[in-house]
């Protein structure tokens, strides 16, 4: 069991850091073991990266501050070798970094090069995508990445459950759209043509930083978008092409999108006004951000539905 | 029963993992005669619940409101005795399950499983409900004037459940005995694998599930359908379609087990 919410403003940004925040944490119930955000600012003109430059589980051995140093200035070496301009560097936690660079050039070069410092993994990459993913509950990992001052205009998160891989941040979700900028992904479930799908999308030169299977639907999802596929029309392919049980919510540059798979086993509750779209697995999440009364619904079996900022 | 506290917010935990395991009524609530108005804002599932309990058992009162009940889950459960109960708001996940006599109203919504294994009484919800709604009820009217999810009436064993709107996918899988009035349109496979009862629908059906058939509607049906839905307020469409179990996968009599044996 994990949960899943989202949250997209129509008419301009808000405080979504903090709305998803508070939508996580009354789901925490759903999955105690990590959270994690997909956050969508203001679209800079920089390229921004998420990037987790070893990983935490080391934290405490004898060379772990030596380590971090170390990565630290291997990543700035390569984004200099490959072309990039560093505009800002931010340690935000002992071993998560916030990076600004002008860069024009092929992104998966960029990516593969960077990730090829033993332990660095890059969480996301786009003009106007964060993702922040840690272990623990989403009061504090939002605390410990500063997510509540975030202003945007969209934003999807997930607390979870581990049930099929570990306990770490390679398995906690979102899943950014590796090597597409500003796509992510949280599931709700259990893909059972896992195995099939990574290996169609290994032959076209994918790499996969986790063994979860929601990782597949990111990467399914934006190399549709790259060759042309409207984002509606991917995610229902999607309903065909994979098979389980799933709820999941996509997020790209200016929209929001869900689908829910053809037996409705995973669920999903949707608030929709004027200027704002709120789904979540639970109601009581929709609560957390609406004080007052409203009417919500649950979308049907194989239902897609997309939303613009 | 020894406790510990965990966590800065202090909830309690006990070897079992049931949580609260030490907690007791606010007893809040304002009391007039025999009615009572509870504001459940910041209570917890299990406070509002003991409250409820409370105010029924201890406090002789027959009518409740209770106010602001955010979408909590499992929010007056195992309520075994005849009263009437007002949720001014929406409720969770099983919702009202468990029940045997009360009067439900819910303005809001309630999310999945509502009125699970209801045994009997009435449950009317003004808007929507999730999936599994009156899973494995026994008993009593659950009334839904929005629209529910899949599998509403999974594992029915009695009574009647009344859908003012659409049901999705697998409506009345596995039912066992019992009535459906679904007034809109209903998913893919209707009536999977039923072994009795009967469903009707006045709206569209997308598909008829293993082992379902249609039937003819009598005017038994149409008296009750016509009762019901006018008790309730809920809007009669212009035809009900009926729907029941084929009983071509399996063959079976309808005799409960001891009229079996002495058949036998």
């Amino acid at each position: 069991m994990c949960g899943i919410a989202g949250v997209i403003h129509k008419n301009g940004p808000s405080d979504v850091g903090l709305e998803v925040t508070k939508m996580l944490q009354s789901m925490k119930h759903r999955g105690p073991d990590s959270t994690g955000f997909a956050l969508y600012g203001e679209p800079s003109e920089h390229v921004v990266m998420r990037i987790k430059l070893a990983d935490p589980r080391g934290a405490g051995s004898i060379d772990w501050s030596e380590r971090i140093e170390r990565h630290k200035m291997e990543l700035e070496a390569r984004l200099g070798k490959v072309g990039a301009t560093i505009d800002r560097l931010e340690g935000i936690t002992e071993y998560a970094a916030r990076v600004t660079i002008d860069y024009e050039g092929d992104l998966k070069s960029l990516v593969d090069y960077v990730e090829d410092i033993p332990g660095c993994e890059v969480l996301s990459l786009g003009h106007s995508l964060e993702i922040v993913k840690d272990l623990g509950d989403a009061e504090t990992v939002s605390a410990q990445y500063g997510l509540t001052s975030f202003r945007g205009t969209h934003g999807i998160g997930h607390v979870r459950m581990a049930t099929e891989s570990d306990v770490d941040i390679a398995g906690a979700h979102p899943y950014w759209a590796y090597p597409f900028g500003d796509v992510a992904v949280v599931h709700n479930g259990q893909l059972t043509n896992y195995h099939q799908w990574r290996r169609r999308l290994e032959r076209l030169g994918h790499r996969f930083q986790s063994e979860c299977d929601s990782e597949i639907i990111a990467v399914y999802l934006a190399e549709k978008l790259h060759n042309g596929v409207p984002l509606e029309t991917a995610i229902k392919d999607s309903l065909t092409d994979f098979d389980g049980v799933f709820t999941y919510v996509v997020v790209t540059e200016d929209s929001l999108g869900m689908a829910k798979d053809v037996m409705a086993a995973k669920p999903l509750v949707l608030f929709e006004s004027d200027d704002l779209v709120a789904l979540a697995s639970e109601e009581v999440a929709i609560r957390a951000l609406i004080d007052h009364e409203i009417d919500t619904h649950d979308p049907y079996e194989g239902e897609v539905l997309v939303w613009n900022r | 029963m020894e406790s510990v506290a965990v966590g800065e917010r202090g909830i309690t935990y006990d070897a079992r993992g049931l949580v609260e395991p030490n907690a007791e009524p606010p007893r809040t609530s304002e009391i007039t005669g025999d009615k009572a108005v509870f504001d459940a804002a910041d209570c917890t599932t299990r406070t509002i619940n003991l409250e409820i309990r409370w105010l029924l058992t201890d406090k002789g009162v027959k009518d409740v409101t209770v106010r602001n009940p955010g979408a909590k889950h499992s929010i007056g459960v195992a309520i075994l005795e005849r009263c009437r109960i007002r949720f001014e708001g929406s409720l969770g996940y099983f919702g009202v399950a468990l029940i045997d006599g009360p009067e439900i109203e819910i303005t809001g919504r309630v999310g999945w499983s509502v009125a699970e294994n209801m045994m009997s009484g009435t449950i009317v919800i003004e808007k929507n409900a999730g999936s599994l709604a009156g899973a494995a009820i026994r008993g009593g009217d659950l009334v839904v004037k929005g629209d529910v999810g899949a599998r509403t009436g999974i594992d029915q064993k009695g009574g009647t459940i009344i859908v003012g709107g659409n049901a999705g996918l697998l409506t009345g899988f596995m039912m066992q005995r019992g009535r459906q009035i679904i007034c809109g349109n209903v998913g893919n496979g209707l009536g999977d694998s039923m072994y009795d009862g009967a469903i009707f629908v006045g709206g569209k059906v997308a598909s008829l599930g293993v082992d379902c058939e249609e039937a003819e509607v009598t005017t038994d049906d149409q008296e009750m359908l016509d009762h019901k839905l006018g008790y309730y307020g809920v809007e009669h469409p212009d035809v009900f379609r009926k729907f029941v179990c084929a009983k071509k996968l399996w063959n079976y009599d309808s005799l409960e087990p001891n009229e079996r044996k002495l058949v036998l």
